[in-house]
Order: C-alpha cells, then sequence, then structure tokens
C-alpha cells in the first residue's frame, strides 16, 4: 500500500510478541477501522477486480454446466466424481482453520489468536460457500437439490438417512449456520465502533443496523462473553464432525481407495493442515499490504507453521497407514489399488502429492523458515496444492482402478472443470475484498485486550 | 361464393371402410384433386373471406386430413400376427411372423407391434436359421426402417418426382429397349434366394430375351461355390451339423459370427460345451485364421495363421487325414508351431471318423473349400455332420465374373439400362474395376436402395427402396426353408420393394409386391386351401417343405490334379478384408445402435481400424491410434492401428464397411474404406501390402481399456481334465461371507425372487444382447466422442479378457450387467432413495426420483450404471419416437440408469398372470438380453422355485459370483466355462480355476 496506511511509527516487533511495541486502544482501533473507513487503497481495486473477473470466470461455467448438463465434464464412468467433489472437500477443509482458531484456541485462551482470528473466520465462511456450491452444482439435476433435505412433501419422500451424502447436507448446513453466527456475533462490538467512527450517513446506518444496538455496556459485555462462549463450545465438535462426515462419503462406500476406517482423523487433520496454510497464505500478504505487522507478528506465523506442521506430520502417517493397510490386508484389490497409485497412470498425482504434503513441510522444522514470511508464504502455496492433490488422488484414481479391470478408465478435466474450479476462487476473493473492505479485518476490541493499557486493568473482561 | 366442391373427394373415398378408407386417404394426399382442391378452395376462402358455412366445411375437410399426418399406418393387406391375444387390445403388443434377409439369406423374425409400430425384433422359434435367437443385426433393424436419413423422395437427377413419373418414363425407356430384345438392359442385385423375385427375373428374360441379371454381394458365397464346383463338379451348398460333430476344424471360417447359419451354428456349438451336472462330453474346436472372429475367440485351440497360409495349412492336414493332394509335405512351409498343429488336429480329425467336421471360410480361395469337402468326405461326415444341399441361391454363380462381365459391357457402351437393385456397387465393388467410372457410359441409371447412397448420387433415377420391416416378399434360410416376409407397417418413406421394379419393368406397373408375391405362392402352394395355408405360412413364418433338397454328391476323382497350386508363400505383410462385426458390409454403417455396439474383440465403437499383432506393430514403429497408410499395388488409404493380442504375424485385418461418404447422418466419414485396396485379385486377403506410419494419430472409442485380469479371479474356467478331476472348480475360489454374517435380519424373500444365470462357457461375446438390449429398454445413442469419453449408454456388455501367452491368449467373455445385488452398496449411498430394492429382489431405479449424484455409480463395485450426462436421449426426431418401447421410460438429462432384468417383461407377465389366476410359469418372463442369445447363454427367473431353470442353472457345480468376496450377494451369477484344449498342444500351464489367470499386458 503506497498512499499513507503505513504506519510511519512501525518499530521492530520483538521475537514472541504478539502485539507490537507502543500501541494503545487509541491507536489499535484507529489502525483497524482505517482499512474500512479511509478511502479505499489502489490495490484493493486490483484485488477486488480480479476477484471480480474469476467470479465472471465462474458463471460463464456455471452457464455451461445449467445449459448442457454435467457432461460439459470430464467426469465418465467410472469416474463419477471428479473435481466438483475434489474442490468440494478442499474448501471445505480450508474452512476448518477458521473454526479451530475461533472455537478451540479460545476455549484454549491462546491469547494470540486474537489477532487473525477475524478474517480466519471470514475465510472459513467464504470457504463454506465455496465448498457448499459444489455438492449442488455436481447434480445432474441441481434444481431439486433440496430433495436432500428432509422437509414434508407431498410425495412423501424422506431422503436415505443411511446416505453419507445426506449426512453431509447436515454436516455443512450446521458448519455454515454456526460459523456465520459466530463470526456475526464476534463483530458486533466492531461493528459498533465503526457505527460511531463512521462519517458516512449510510455507513452509519447500516453498521448500526448490524450493530443491534450495542453500547459496550457492562450487561452487554457480559451476554457477549456469554453467547461467544456457548458458540465457541458449539463449534468446537464441528471442527471434528464435519470434515469426519465428508470423510465418510468416502469410508463408507466399498471403493478400494476410499473404504478405509483412517479417514475420519486423517481428513480431519488434513482439514486442518490445509485450513492453516489457507490462512498463512492470506495473512502473510494482508500483513505486508495493510502494514499490520504489529498485529500480525512473527510469533503469529511462527505458531501457526508449527501446527501445521504438527498437522503435516499426521497426515503423512495417514498416509504411510493407508499404504500399510493395503499390504498387510492382503486384499488384491487394496494392493492393486495401492500399487496403481504408487505406478499407475495418476502415479504423477501421488508422487507430487507426497513431495507437497510429506517432504516440502519438513521445512517448518527450521525457525529460519517458520519466521521467514517469503518461505512460510511459498511452503504454505505448496501445502494448500498438496492438499488438493491428496483429494484428486483419492477421488480419481480410487474410482479409475477398482474391481473389473474391464471397466477401468481414465478421466481427465475439461476447460469447464477447471474454470469451475478457478471460478470459485473468484467467489472466494470476492467476498474476502469485500470483507476487508467493510469489516475490520482484525478484532479491534480483542486486539485491545493485549495492548499494555488492557493488562494494567487486568485482562480481558474489562476492556 | 364459390361453392366448395368435395364432390370428387367423396367419390374416391366412396365404398371404402376401415383402415382401407386411411389409406386411402394417404392416396388421396398426392392426388391431383386434392391439390386442386386445396389450391383452389384455401387461398381464396382467405381473400373473400370466410362466411360460416365454409368455415365449418373447411373444417371438416381438414379435421378429415388430420388422420394422415397423426398416425402410422398398417399395411392395408391383410397381416397375420403369430400371437393372437383373444381380442386386439390396445397397449398389448402383437407379434408378426417375417425375416430378415442379410446377403441374401433369411433369419426368421417375430417382430414386436405397438398399435402397428414396430419397436422390437426377436427370432422366430420355428424358422431354421434362428431357432428363436437373432443376430445383432437383426436387432438393430428396426432402427434402420426408422432411420430418418433414409431416402424420402423418388429422384430424378435433382428433382423430386412421384412414383406415376417414374413409371411413366421408366416405362417409355423399357419400351423402347425392347426393340432390341432389350440387350441393353441390365439388372444388378445381392443375392437372391426370394422365389419370387427369381420368378420375375425369369419373367423379365421372357419380355427382354437379351437383358442380363448380374449378382454382386460385397460378401459373398463364391469361393464356396467355386470350391463345391472343384469338388463335387457342382454349386451345391453344404449344411454343418455342428451338434453332431466331436472335432471341429475352421480353416478362417467364422461359422458364428457370419454365414446363413451363424444362429443354428452357436446353439448347436454350444450344446455340446454345456456340462450336465458333473458330467460333460464336449465337442473340441480348432480354429486356424489370421485375425481375430467371435469363431476364434472360443476356439478351444486356435492357431494364429496369416490368411495366405490357410491353403498350406489345409492341405497338409488333409494329406495327413488321407486325401491324395499330390504334393510335398506343405508343413515344412510353415513355423513349428503350425507343423505341432497340423499334427494334432490331423490325427484329432482321424480319431474322429464321422463325428467330425471341416469348414473352410468364405475369404479363403476355392481350393481351400475343396479341400474342406474332401476332407469331410475321406473322413466319412458326409451324411452325418455334413449335408450337401441344392443351392439355395436362386444363382450360385459366381459374382465375381457376374459384375466383372457387367463392367466390361458398361466400358463397351453396350449398357443402356441398368437397375441397380438394393446394393451399392460404386462403394463395395472391386477397386481395379472402377464401377463409378464405368457407369457413366450407362444411358439410363436407376438406383433403388433403402439410402441415397454412393451408387444413387451417380444414378439418374433413384427410388427409395422399402424396408424388410414394410416389405411383402419371401426369402429362403441357410437350408432353403422360405419365409413370407410380411409388413409390419405401410413403407414409412413411400418406399417401393424389388419386386415392384420388377413389376415396372415387366410392365405390369399395378402389381404390388403383395400380390406378386401371393400370386407365385398360389402358383406353388395350390388353389386349393390357399388362403388357409397362405395364412399359416404368414403366422408361422415358414412355409412348409420348402427346404432345399438334399443332393447326393460324389468327390470328384481327380482332385488332386485339378487343384491349383497354393500361392508362392510371399513374405511381408498381408491385408485380410472382412465384414465388420457390427457394420457388416457397410449397410449398417448409419445405425448408430450397430456403429456403438463395440466390435467383440477390440472393443472398438464408431470406427473400424488396421488390426496388427504387437509384434508387427513394434516391427513397424507404430502404435494404437497411429495413423498409417496402406498400400497395395499402386493403391493407397489411411487408416489407425489397433494392436490385438493373437493377430497373426506379419497379417493385417481390415474391417469392411467404413469410410461411407453417403451412408447418412451416423455414418458418413468414420472408419477407413478398406474395399479401395480390394480388387478381383484378392477379394479375401492379398499380400504384399505395405504400411507406413504418417505421424498422425486419430482417437479410437474403445469401450474396455484393460483386458487382463490382474490377478482377480473375475472370470473362472478349466479344461475338460480340470473339470472332471473338480467339477466344483469355480467355488470357494474366494471366500463368500455367510448369509447370517449380519447385525441386521435378512430380508425374507416369500414370493418369487429374481435371478439370473449367464453362463460364461457358452457365450460366443456375438454382441446380440447389447443391441436387443438397447432396443428394448430405449437406450441412446451417444456417439464417438462420448463414447471416446467413457460415457456410453449400453446396459449390458460383454467384458472381453485375455488370459494365457500374449502370442496365443485365450478369449474369455463375460457379459456384465446390474448384478442386482440383495445387498447392493448402490442403494445405501443414495441420498434420495432413487435406487431401491423391491420385495421380489431387484434393484430398482427410479428415475423420476434421481437427482444424479453418481454415488451409486461411485459406489457400484461392478461399474453397470449409466449415467446421462447430457441429454442424450434423441426427443425430437418424430420418426425415432415410433421406435421407441412404450411400457419403458425415456430417460432426460441428470438420471442413472441401468439393467432393470426388464422390469417391463417381469410386469407384463405377473399382470397376465394374475388376471389368469396363476402364479407366473417358468420361462414366462424372458429378459430382452435372454431371448435374443443364440447360445442360450442367459437363464432368467425365480430362484425361489427349485425347478425352475435358473434355479438350476444355479444350482450347477459350475456356478459362482462374481466380487462374492465384497458380500453383496448378487443376484446375477456365472457360471464357469470349460474348454477342452488337445493336451497335445498345451505344454504351457493353463490357468486353471483356483488359481485364477496370470495377466499379461
Amino acid at each position: 500500500m503506497s498512499d499513507g496506511a503505513r504506519p510511519a511509527e512501525a518499530t521492530v516487533v520483538p521475537p514472541g510478541a504478539i502485539i507490537g511495541p507502543g500501541q494503545t486502544f487509541g491507536s489499535v482501533t484507529d489502525k483497524i477501522s482505517s482499512a474500512v473507513l479511509d478511502r479505499v487503497p489502489r490495490g484493493w481495486w486490483i484485488g477486488f477486480g480480479i476477484g471480480l473477473s474469476l467470479l465472471m470466470v465462474f458463471f460463464t461455467a456455471l452457464g455451461m454446466l445449467f445449459t448442457y448438463g454435467t457432461g460439459v465434464w470430464g467426469i465418465m464412468i467410472p469416474v463419477g466424481w471428479g473435481l466438483d467433489i475434489i474442490n468440494f472437500v478442499w474448501w471445505i477443509g480450508i474452512g476448518h482453520a477458521g473454526t479451530l482458531i475461533s472455537a478451540i484456541l479460545l476455549l484454549f485462551r491462546q491469547r494470540w489468536r486474537t489477532s487473525i482470528n477475524r478474517f480466519a473466520e471470514a475465510m472459513t465462511l467464504f470457504a463454506v460457500a465455496c465448498a457448499g456450491l459444489y455438492p449442488i452444482l455436481h447434480l445432474g439435476r441441481p434444481w431439486l437439490a433440496y430433495w436432500l433435505v428432509p422437509y414434508p412433501n407431498t410425495m412423501g419422500m424422506w431422503p436415505n438417512f443411511r446416505s453419507p451424502l445426506v449426512w453431509d447436507v447436515f454436516a455443512v448446513s450446521t458448519y455454515a449456520t454456526v460459523s456465520l453466527l459466530f463470526w456475526y456475533v464476534g463483530l458486533i462490538p466492531d461493528l459498533a465502533t465503526l457505527r460511531d467512527r463512521s462519517k458516512n450517513i449510510l455507513g452509519k446506518k447500516i453498521y448500526g443496523i448490524f450493530a443491534m444496538g450495542w453500547r459496550g455496556s457492562a450487561s452487554h459485555w457480559h451476554r457477549y462473553e456469554t453467547a461467544t462462549l456457548l458458540l465457541a463450545g458449539l463449534s468446537t465438535p464441528l471442527v471434528v464432525s464435519v470434515h469426519t462426515i465428508v470423510s465418510f462419503d468416502f469410508a463408507v462406500s466399498v471403493i478400494p481407495g476410499w473404504h478405509a476406517t483412517i479417514f475420519p482423523p486423517y481428513f480431519v487433520a488434513g482439514a486442518i493442515f490445509s485450513g492453516f496454510a489457507m490462512v498463512a497464505t492470506i495473512a502473510i500478504p494482508l500483513r505486508a499490504a495493510y502494514g499490520l505487522e504489529n498485529f500480525i507478528t512473527l510469533k503469529h506465523l511462527d505458531n501457526m507453521a508449527r501446527v501445521m506442521l504438527a498437522t503435516g506430520l499426521i497426515v503423512a502417517y495417514g498416509y504411510m497407514m493407508e499404504a500399510f493397510f493395503a499390504f498387510y490386508s492382503a486384499n488384491l484389490f487394496e494392493r492393486s489399488m495401492m500399487h496403481l497409485r504408487f505406478t499407475g497412470p495418476y502415479a504423477w498425482s501421488y508422487w507430487l502429492l507426497i513431495l507437497c504434503n510429506v517432504l516440502i513441510p519438513q521445512l517448518l522444522w527450521f525457525k529460519r523458515v517458520r519466521t521467514n514470511t517469503i518461505g512460510l508464504f511459498l511452503v504454505s502455496i505448496v501445502i494448500n496444492i498438496g492438499m488438493w492433490l491428496e483429494r484428486f488422488v483419492i477421488v480419481v484414481t480410487s474410482l479409475a482402478t477398482d474391481f473389473l479391470p474391464s471397466s477401468w478408465g481414465i478421466y481427465t478435466p475439461t476447460i469447464w472443470d477447471w474454470s469451475t474450479y478457478i471460478g470459485s476462487f473468484g467467489l472466494f476473493l470476492t467476498l474476502l475484498f469485500l470483507f476487508i473492505r467493510f469489516l475490520p479485518m482484525i478484532s479491534i476490541f480483542e486486539m485491545r485486550t493485549l495492548v499494555p493499557e488492557a493488562e494494567v486493568e487486568g485482562g480481558e473482561e474489562h476492556s | 361464393m364459390r361453392e366448395l366442391d368435395l364432390e370428387p373427394i367423396r367419390e374416391r373415398l366412396a365404398g371404402r371402410t376401415g383402415p382401407d378408407y386411411w389409406r386411402s386417404l394417404e392416396e388421396l394426399a398426392g392426388s391431383e384433386e386434392l391439390e386442386a382442391f386445396l389450391h383452389a378452395e384455401f387461398p381464396s376462402a382467405v381473400e373473400e373471406g370466410i362466411d360460416r358455412r365454409v368455415f365449418l366445411k373447411l373444417m371438416g375437410a381438414s379435421l378429415a386430413l388430420a388422420g394422415l399426418g397423426a398416425c402410422t399406418r398398417q399395411p392395408s393387406e391383410r397381416i397375420v400376427p403369430a400371437v393372437h391375444w383373444p381380442e386386439e387390445t390396445p397397449g398389448k403388443a402383437l407379434y408378426f411372423a417375417t425375416a430378415m434377409p442379410l446377403h441374401g439369406y433369411a433369419t426368421g423374425l417375430l417382430v414386436e407391434s405397438h398399435e402397428g409400430r414396430p419397436t422390437k425384433v426377436e427370432g422366430n422359434p420355428d424358422h431354421p436359421a434362428s431357432l428363436g435367437a437373432t443376430d445383432a443385426f437383426a436387432q438393430a433393424s428396426v432402427l434402420t426402417m426408422y432411420d430418418p436419413d433414409r431416402a424420402q423422395v423418388i429422384r430424378r437427377v435433382n428433382e423430386i418426382v412421384g412414383w406415376d413419373r417414374f413409371v411413366e418414363s421408366f416405362g417409355r425407356v423399357l419400351d423402347g429397349a425392347q426393340a432390341n430384345g432389350g440387350a441393353g438392359v441390365r439388372v444388378l442385385s445381392g443375392t437372391v434366394t426370394s422365389p419370387t423375385l427369381a420368378a420375375q427375373l425369369a419373367a423379365l428374360r421372357e419380355r427382354f430375351p437379351s437383358a442380363r441379371w448380374h449378382q454382386w454381394e460385397p460378401v459373398n458365397r463364391d469361393t464356396a461355390h467355386a470350391g463345391a464346383v472343384l469338388a463335387y463338379g457342382e454349386p451345391v451348398d453344404l449344411v454343418h451339423h455342428l451338434d453332431r460333430a466331436d472335432v471341429i476344424l475352421s480353416l478362417d471360417a467364422d461359422f458364428l459370427g457370419s454365414g446363413a447359419d451363424r444362429l443354428r451354428h452357436t446353439r448347436e456349438l454350444v450344446s455340446r460345451r454345456r456340462p450336465k451336472g458333473h458330467t460333460i462330453d464336449p465337442s473340441r474346436l480348432y480354429v486356424a485364421e489370421s485375425g481375430w472372429t467371435i469363431t476364434g475367440s472360443v476356439a478351444d485351440d486356435r492357431l494364429p495363421l496369416q490368411a495366405g497360409r490357410t491353403f498350406a495349412l489345409a492341405r497338409a492336414i488333409a494329406s495327413r487325414v488321407g486325401v491324395s493332394v499330390g504334393a510335398n509335405d506343405d508343413a515344412a512351409s510353415l513355423s513349428p508351431a503350425a507343423s505341432a498343429w497340423i499334427d494334432a488336429v490331423a490325427a484329432d480329425l482321424a480319431a474322429h471318423r464321422g463325428s467330425s467336421v471341416v469348414i473352410a471360410g468364405d475369404g479363403q480361395p476355392a481350393a481351400v473349400h475343396a479341400l474342406a469337402c474332401a476332407m469331410n468326405e475321406v473322413l466319412g461326415n458326409v451324411g452325418k455332420t455334413v449335408d450337401t444341399i441344392e443351392p439355395v441361391a436362386a444363382d450360385p454363380s459366381s459374382q465375381l465374373e457376374s459384375i466383372q462381365s457387367l463392367v466390361a459391357d458398361m466400358r463397351a457402351g453396350s449398357v443402356e439400362v441398368l437397375v441397380v437393385l438394393e446394393t451399392n456397387p460404386v462403394y463395395d465393388a472391386p477397386a481395379d474395376l472402377d464401377f463409378a467410372g464405368a457407369l457413366g457410359g450407362v444411358r439410363h441409371r436407376v438406383a433403388v436402395s433403402l439410402y441415397d447412397d454412393e451408387t444413387a448420387r451417380l444414378c439418374h433415377w433413384h427410388v427409395p427402396s422399402a424396408h424388410f420391416l414394410e416389405s411383402w416378399s419371401d426369402a429362403r434360410s441357410g437350408d432353403g426353408t422360405v419365409t413370407i416376409v410380411q409388413p409390419l407397417i405401410a413403407p414409412l418413406y413411400g418406399g417401393r420393394t424389388r419386386h415392384e421394379i420388377l413389376s415396372v419393368m415387366l410392365g405390369k406397373a399395378q402389381q404390388t409386391s403383395y400380390q406378386a408375391v401371393r400370386e407365385h405362392w398360389q402358383g406353388r402352394l395350390g388353389s386349393v386351401d390357399f388362403e388357409k395355408r397362405w395364412e399359416k405360412a404368414l403366422h408361422d413364418g415358414v412355409v412348409p417343405d420348402t427346404r432345399a433338397a438334399a443332393r447326393p454328391v460324389s468327390l470328384q476323382a481327380n482332385l488332386a490334379s485339378i487343384l491349383p497350386a497354393p500361392p508362392a508363400s510371399a513374405e511381408g505383410l498381408e491385408v485380410v478384408f472382412r465384414p465388420h462385426p457390427t457394420v457388416d458390409d457397410g449397410q449398417f454403417a448409419n445405425n448408430g445402435w450397430l456403429q456403438e455396439c463395440p466390435e467383440p474383440l477390440t472393443k472398438l465403437t464408431w470406427d473400424n481400424a488396421v488390426l496388427l499383432a504387437p509384434e508387427t506393430a513394434s516391427a513397424l514403429g507404430v502404435e494404437n491410434g497411429d495413423v498409417v497408410t496402406l498400400e497395395l499395388a499402386g493403391r493407397s488409404v489411411r487408416g489407425a492401428v489397433w494392436l490385438v493380442p493373437g493377430h497373426a504375424a506379419s497379417s493385417a485385418t481390415a474391417h469392411l464397411g467404413y469410410g461411407r461418404t453417403r451412408a447418412g447422418r451416423v455414418g458418413d466419414g468414420r472408419g477407413f474404406d478398406a474395399y479401395q485396396l480390394r480388387t478381383t485379385e484378392g477379394l479375401g486377403f492379398a499380400p504384399g501390402l505395405v504400411l507406413k506410419a504418417t505421424g498422425d494419430h486419430q482417437l479410437l472409442s474403445c469401450t474396455q481399456h484393460h483386458g487382463t485380469l490382474h490377478g482377480r479371479h473375475i472370470v473362472r474356467s478349466a479344461t475338460v481334465e480340470e473339470f472332471r478331476r473338480d467339477p466344483e472348480f469355480a467355488q470357494h475360489v474366494e471366500h463368500e461371507p455367510a448369509l447370517d454374517d449380519t447385525l441386521y435380519p435378512n430380508y425374507p424373500y416369500d414370493g418369487q425372487a429374481w435371478g439370473m444365470a449367464i453362463d460364461t462357457g457358452a457365450c460366443v461375446g456375438c454382441n446380440a444382447c447389447i443391441v436387443a438390449c438397447q432396443a428394448e429398454n430405449n437406450i441412446p445413442v451417444v456417439g464417438a466422442d462420448q463414447v471416446a469419453r467413457g460415457r456410453e449408454m449400453q446396459w449390458i456388455r460383454i467384458d472381453r479378457y485375455w488370459t494365457g501367452e500374449p502370442e496365443e491368449p485365450e478369449v474369455h467373455y463375460q457379459p456384465m450387467l446390474c448384478q442386482h445385488c440383495e445387498r447392493a452398496p448402490c442403494e445405501v449411498v443414495c441420498p434420495v432413495n432413487a435406487t431401491v430394492h423391491d420385495s421380489e429382489g431387484l434393484n430398482l431405479m427410479v428415475y423420476n426420483r434421481c437427482v444424479g449424484t453418481r454415488y451409486c455409480s461411485n459406489n457400484c463395485p461392478y461399474k453397470v450404471r449409466r449415467f446421462n450426462f447430457y441429454l442424450y436421449a434423441d426427443w425430437n426426431t418424430e420418426s425415432l419416437k415410433l421406435q421407441r418401447n412404450p411400457d419403458v421410460t425415456v430417460r432426460s438429462r441428470g438420471v442413472m440408469e441401468k439393467c432393470t432384468y426388464c422390469i417391463q417383461r417381469i410386469n407384463e407377465a405377473r399382470n397376465q398372470a394374475r388376471k389368469e389366476n396363476r402364479p407366473v410359469r417358468d420361462g414366462e418372463i424372458r429378459t430382452a438380453c435372454q431371448q435374443v442369445c443364440p447360445a442360450e447363454a442367459i437363464v432368467f427367473g425365480d430362484i425361489n422355485d427349485p425347478e425352475s431353470q435358473v434355479a438350476k442353472a444355479k444350482a450347477d457345480p459350475r456356478n459362482y459370483s462374481v466380487l462374492a468376496e465384497l458380500n453383496t450377494r448378487p443376484r446375477t451369477t456365472y457360471l464357469a466355462s470349460v474348454r477342452n484344449p488337445n493336451p497335445e498342444l498345451a505344454p504351457k500351464t493353463k490357468g486353471g480355476g483356483k488359481k485364477g489367470h496370470g495377466g499379461h499386458a
């Protein structure tokens, strides 16, 4: 950002600190709210423009899809799911970091989470929005998607409660609802701040409506704290349950490479792995662009890198176990599937996955890498790619070569597969940039609890 | 205000009732009166304003006319259904016996008709060439009939004219030709077995003594007849009885896949291969062939051999079984493997005198046929496994000579009038004759054909011909039995039969084909009780006592001296021409069902390819899909290569029937035209092929990319010895969980429980079931591009697996369709309950509930579900709508579908049984695939009834379930195959059931 948002007094943040020195209530509020209330920097327009362009790509791809049918994609028999479901799992996995940060870390009183909490939650929400579209888009007859929801109807039909796809409907919709509520509730005090600081009449009105009359009274704060805690409690199981259920889409089936009991923990770890990678991918450039080094410190990046390393190791263990189970089960189909993953037509994707998700993340053992913004950024990008490849390997290679060799077939994504994927970044980025523009990307009131003034008054309760 | 004048129309309609009335309206539609009426009345009415009276009159007239476009028409003559219901009920199908002529020879059919629309073809059990079964061609014939690309108008150069005008103009030309006895009048037809047509052609001679009738059929029986002449001195036809043979030797003969008796041969061959419980009395089939045919694919011992060396092989075997061929030992000129084969086969034949049979292929020269005749004679097979009969074709003389002389005359300018009857010589005549070039010299050229094809384009007149389902005619089967061909529907596109054209030529333009056929048979059946006999013939689909008479013959004593020498064994590549297994000689090129039906061995659809052995291809440096130039004696054509294990080395198979330019929208531009290389010198095969890579690549649409078993026990087979040692060899190969290994109670199937058993030992891979299923279940055609993407829609496929050595692999077919698992993996995962189980064990697909998640297909271990990725069904073409089975839903975009066990047939039988207050009888329900199967490989019925055929089949020791270890409990089970290879020829270990098969790439 060249146009004056960068503070002149930027100082070196001591290692290990989660907020830069010399910050006061006022400076925190000024700094964060300025991104919303001041003139829009040119960089925002560029980013928003990119997002919007990609969104147009998305709409074009959907136009093709709705006009001609799922045949525009490369899916076929035997590979009935392709990029549609890969992207679904990938996006929903990314969302998990936000929930983990806002709920579990809150419950564990990890105060460093404060500065990344807000936009991680926003990221969750937007990732779930992207993810949630795919199960609808992937249907042969998407206009009947509501049949998956149990509602009283003249057909006298329930959905099939044995199907993991129905569980998905509950899991994802619950997740989206709770995430939205949590995010919104967390925003209320800051919306009040924006209402109070906005010089624009319309802004005042709109922020005012959404601030729901927040005045910062003690009773408000009391109820706010209770609600947050309750929502955090509600969200916590979701971190585990959503991806567990998504993994059931595969684990419940009979297909070698899908039918695996290790899937739930391995999927959850993978989700957190990719989620933190995405948070880092977004936080690092954002921090540089808006000059937020004082709020998102190297300590934050270091912590996130540690989480990535830990979950990455769990994921690597999952890969190992998959191979081991195939060997140890002595099941012909499992062994053959694993053998074909290693050497078959899609072997490139498997080895690339191992490179991205197992080998390269080992760099995070080194503090030099963890605290090097460019290095961490690159590693996090690699992990994002690796996690996408993981879903590709699971979805495609398992289906392509299952039981009867006579029906084996190769899935090749078409341009419309790719544009539906790339286009979903458009949706994500557009929402993200709108969020940055209109809402405080870092929680103002929570950041205020971190400054020395708050320490004097003795903690979070009376900010 | 002028009075509306309906009088002339009323007059024409007077005295007609019922269907006749409608027919008259049809005729009226083209009449001058009507035209005058329309022209005179409608515009003027608009100009002058319509008063109420006139308006009502007009309304009345247009209502009367509305009937014209709205419905299909039964033929006006009386046709006789084969099955009488107590009364004709709308919605209830009727069946009519008729016959499909292919290369002249008839297959008897029963055709299902819904309110006057033929929708489905079945075999006629009373017909000797059908025995109740049909082939893929017959199944697809309904689609050809409704093909919107068929010619629909009579064309004179580029002008559309009426039949009357044609009759008049053509009549004038013929009258002019009468002066010199019709010396310039020529008729060119395919092989004619129709007694009526033969009689008409004979009558033509009377009118035009100097006129000539030529025959050309690209896939003809010239060499067989010439071989019979060599061996016996006259062109007798041979009838082989494979059920009586213990040892069968095929010299490049595809007697299961082509020829008039293919269906009977299949039935007879398979009858000997089927073990009865624990015992088996198998025959042994030896096949020497260059490229794969389905006959070779089910051989017990197959020798891949260049077609050009078959003569040497035949002579070597002949000399060993005692035919005096007066030659040195040919075995020396063949490979050691071939020599061993010769010795083993000869010994086996010699050990089975009177119970063996040798059959030569139509692509082989006359000498090979003569050797086969001689071997049968010496082995004492004649009269036992081989009968000699009077030739069935009206004129068995050489068609090659016939067309050669025609072309010579055309070039000499002595042909004034050429009538081409339902044959396409511009496309399929030998390339060196340059038929198209010679055609320019003919003054009046008339083509009669279903399509405005390559030949029709170069003719002055084109008359669309009537499809056999629209025609009155007659035709003979391989054994001579006559069937009266009766129409199911009046010609959809105004087509005319060959008989009508001949009637015109005979100056009897008013004679319909019905009259022509009836008159002929009146003469033959006699006038006493004619009506009754006629109706019985129509009802039965066969005319009694019309089998060709036996023709006792004796072997020429001097055979050894008149036998031509084998061709000098040429080194290098040879090219072998065969009719394509699905589009035949090209006549079915515009049939989407046949185009999309996979070639049995390569599983290629929509295109033919240059088939090569992998070692030949690697020597030439080409791979699958590489486009090569085939050069033969100065002619060349480009085609894509496909590698086939087990193909003879240094031999290339080029299937005929592709590379059409005027087949229609479906067939144009697919594949390459092998006729361009096929000359009078080598109709069957030719040496000296030069094959050059072009560097181009073509995407071929293949439905099965992996043909090896990867160590899986999907198909199971044993040799006869292994079977005798352990008849239950196919069982307990995999662990099948016990029925009560479950937390939930098993569903009790108390009533009927439908199940199927498929005998893989019987399946010969003929593809009839695939097309039958497509016709019965309204399965759409998706096109080459979609097949290449893996989106073919056929509900039943035939998996083809290679086992054994890559040079001489064994082939195993496995028809694969929905297994109707009792614990179906597809059902649990469907989120909307669109696929569910019924109380009789059927796995149902509820199309209108399906939202298209494709999860069911993903979770199907057999991958038998098919998804409408696009709107594949044709919802717009009117004529194709008529073809559809009204009992089966036409599926829309985004919906999953799959085999239903022909639930519409189950429902129909159940309803019938309920009405009659009885249980459904065993055998009353036959699925489409079961009914069509010439090998009777598929059995369907109630598995709860221990007396049912299917329950007995499932009690067979060979019975096993595919992927039983997954605990899917499929209702479709398979019977393992038992093969009978000669132990002398099997030093290599054949994969036994228990051990499974080794996989080879």
